[in-house]
């Protein structure tokens, strides 16, 4: 279930994007966090009890929010946009 | 001749667009370097593309201002440098290292203007890292930059203006809210009419925020001690006590914040000296009523220097740049700098009265039990700092990190700092101010390995 739900934007052109493999669409004007939270409920587990986190102050200050891209790169969701063709992974290593 | 100066502005909120302003305006070109990509800081952070919506649903009673510091900014363009996306890590002496993209380079600058901001300041609860639980300020921006709300159903808890403004615009753009949880007592509001007469605006606004939503019949209550977040991979409920009852509410989000905390790091690395700030229960980097730091050339204005909103920190972003300009040797309007610091000194008086109307929760450390988690990034918990203190004899902040990791994660205690502090000072019998603060260290975010050097400052 998603975490966030949308009360607006919703008729701004779409964006595609890949999340853990699956094609996905997000809004123009999205973070990757507002991508990946309208479809799920989790951004990454945490590094000691590997529990789920989804992010928390949005503004670029507590690091929770970082996502994988398939190239290897490390995304902090909440101040990155989203842009057409992300290929994304949430709590888990992309496989070789 | 007189060498050219060169400010560098740290930040472009309400504080860092009008200092640049000001700085313009007196005929110098300043850099202007910010972490977002457009202008406004948080409080007036702008969508990434337009919508539908208006400013006025945006930013409610303050749109002309939103707009009005939007519209500065751009009209500045080609009056200063203005770096967006841009990451200052670190200063050393005259040089910031700035990080664009997957670039870094020093920028060598004359005068430095620290316009950091604020995050929310919070305190932790059992269940406080499952998936949505945002901070009050985090669940704002999903609203106003992105046009979301967190759940269908949130819960909005903790003390500060930020708590009834939040469920209020949450309400307005029909999000659906469970409860509105403020854990200072209703009678410690009656501080707020002595605030009345000093700005009616805020505190009338206040009022009907906190009016409205019970007329809508959101569940507003006071003096609650928050028990725990419930749920298992994301969030169901949430209980809390009050007049020693326990109570619940179904929920699938919560919006949690205990008004601001001061973003300080620049200011250390900086070299700035700190004072504690009773007000604020917080240390911050000390300057004068201008925003002069202790140190010659580094100014501090906004939330970033001292708690006191949008509208001070549009103010001393300006008072600052002019005490700039008044140390260069540089003519300034006395009666204009005399009008700044009046209407600051008067916002500030406020500030206190707000202060007693949305007290620090001063026992919601103490009642924490020793399994919650404090420090999200490497999971320490409460009882591990209790242990030290206890222990191991620990009374200070850097002590307690080396021994515990507590604050030596990724968010470099931006989330864990102000708790740390409580908890300590509580276990090992000291305060606050007694525990000290915790060390700045370069880079104050995270940066990616494999990010490119360009060179040393010209």
């Amino acid at each position: 279930m998603a975490i966030l739900r949308r009360l607006a934007r919703r008729d701004l052109p779409e964006i595609p994007f890949r999340l853990n493999g699956v094609a996905c669409t997000g809004r123009s004007g999205d973070t990757v966090l507002t991508a990946i939270l309208t479809q799920t409920d989790r951004l990454r587990l945490s590094d000691f009890s590997q529990t789920p986190r989804a992010g928390f102050c949005q503004m670029g200050a507590c690091q929770d929010c970082w996502v994988l891209a398939a190239d290897g790169r490390r995304l902090r969701a909440c101040s990155t946009p989203l842009e057409p063709g992300m290929d994304l992974f949430t709590a888990m290593e992309p496989t070789s | 001749m007189r060498k050219p100066l060169r400010p560098l502005i740290v930040g472009a909120g309400p504080a860092g667009i009008r200092a640049a302003e000001a700085l313009a305006d007196a005929g110098i070109r300043p850099i202007l370097v910010d972490e977002a990509s457009l202008g406004g800081g948080q409080i007036y952070r702008q969508r990434l593309v337009p919508d539908e919506r208006t400013p006025q649903d945006l930013y409610g009673s303050e749109a002309r201002k939103a707009t009005a510091l939007h519209a500065t900014l751009s009209r500045l363009a080609d009056r200063i440098d203005y770096l967006p996306q841009a990451l200052v890590w670190n200063i050393r002496r005259d040089v910031a290292d700035v990080a664009v993209g997957g670039r870094t380079r020093p920028i060598r600058f004359s005068h430095l203007i620290l316009a950091t901001g604020a995050t929310d300041r919070v305190l932790p609860l059992p269940g406080w890292t499952m998936p949505g639980v945002f901070t009050l300020g985090g669940a704002q921006i999903s609203l106003k930059s992105q046009g979301c709300s967190i759940g269908e159903r949130a819960v909005f808890l903790g003390s500060g203006p930020l708590l009834y403004l939040v469920a209020w615009q949450y309400m307005k753009a029909g999000a659906r809210i469970a409860a509105v949880l403020d854990t200072a007592p209703l009678a410690a509001k009656f501080h707020l009419l002595r605030g009345l007469p000093l700005q009616p605006g805020i505190v009338l606004r206040g009022f009907r925020y906190a009016a409205e939503l019970m007329a809508r019949g959101v569940q507003v209550r006071f003096g609650v001690e928050p028990v725990r977040i419930e749920g298992g991979s994301r969030v169901t409920g949430l209980v809390w006590r009050e007049r020693g009852r326990e109570r619940h509410v179904a929920c699938d989000a919560v919006g949690y914040g205990l008004a601001l905390r001061s973003e300080t790091q620049l200011a250390d690395l900086a070299g700035c000296r700190f004072v504690f700030d009773e007000r604020d229960r917080a240390w911050r980097p000390d300057h004068d009523k201008a925003g002069r730091s202790g140190t010659p050339g580094i100014y501090l204005a906004g939330d970033g220097a001292r708690i006191a909103g949008a509208d001070a920190a549009e103010l001393a972003g300006e008072r600052a740049a002019l005490a700039l300009l008044e140390d260069a040797g540089f003519p300034v309007d006395g009666a204009h700098v005399d009008r700044l610091e009046r209407r600051l000194a008067a916002i500030h008086r406020f500030r206190t009265i707000l202060e007693r109307a949305f007290p620090f929760p001063r026992d919601w450390a103490d009642r924490l039990a020793d399994n919650v988690v404090l420090c999200r990034c490497e999971e320490v918990s409460v009882g591990q700092v209790r242990a030290a203190a206890q222990d191991l004899g620990v009374t200070e902040l850097n002590r307690l990190k080396a021994l515990t990791r507590v604050g030596m994660g990724r968010c470099q205690g931006r989330m864990c700092g102000s708790a740390a502090a409580e908890i300590l000072a509580s276990a090992s019998g000291g305060s606050p101010e007694a525990v000290g603060r915790l060390r700045a260290q370069a880079p104050i975010k995270p940066l990616p390995l494999d990010i490119v050097s360009e060179g040393e400052a010209a």
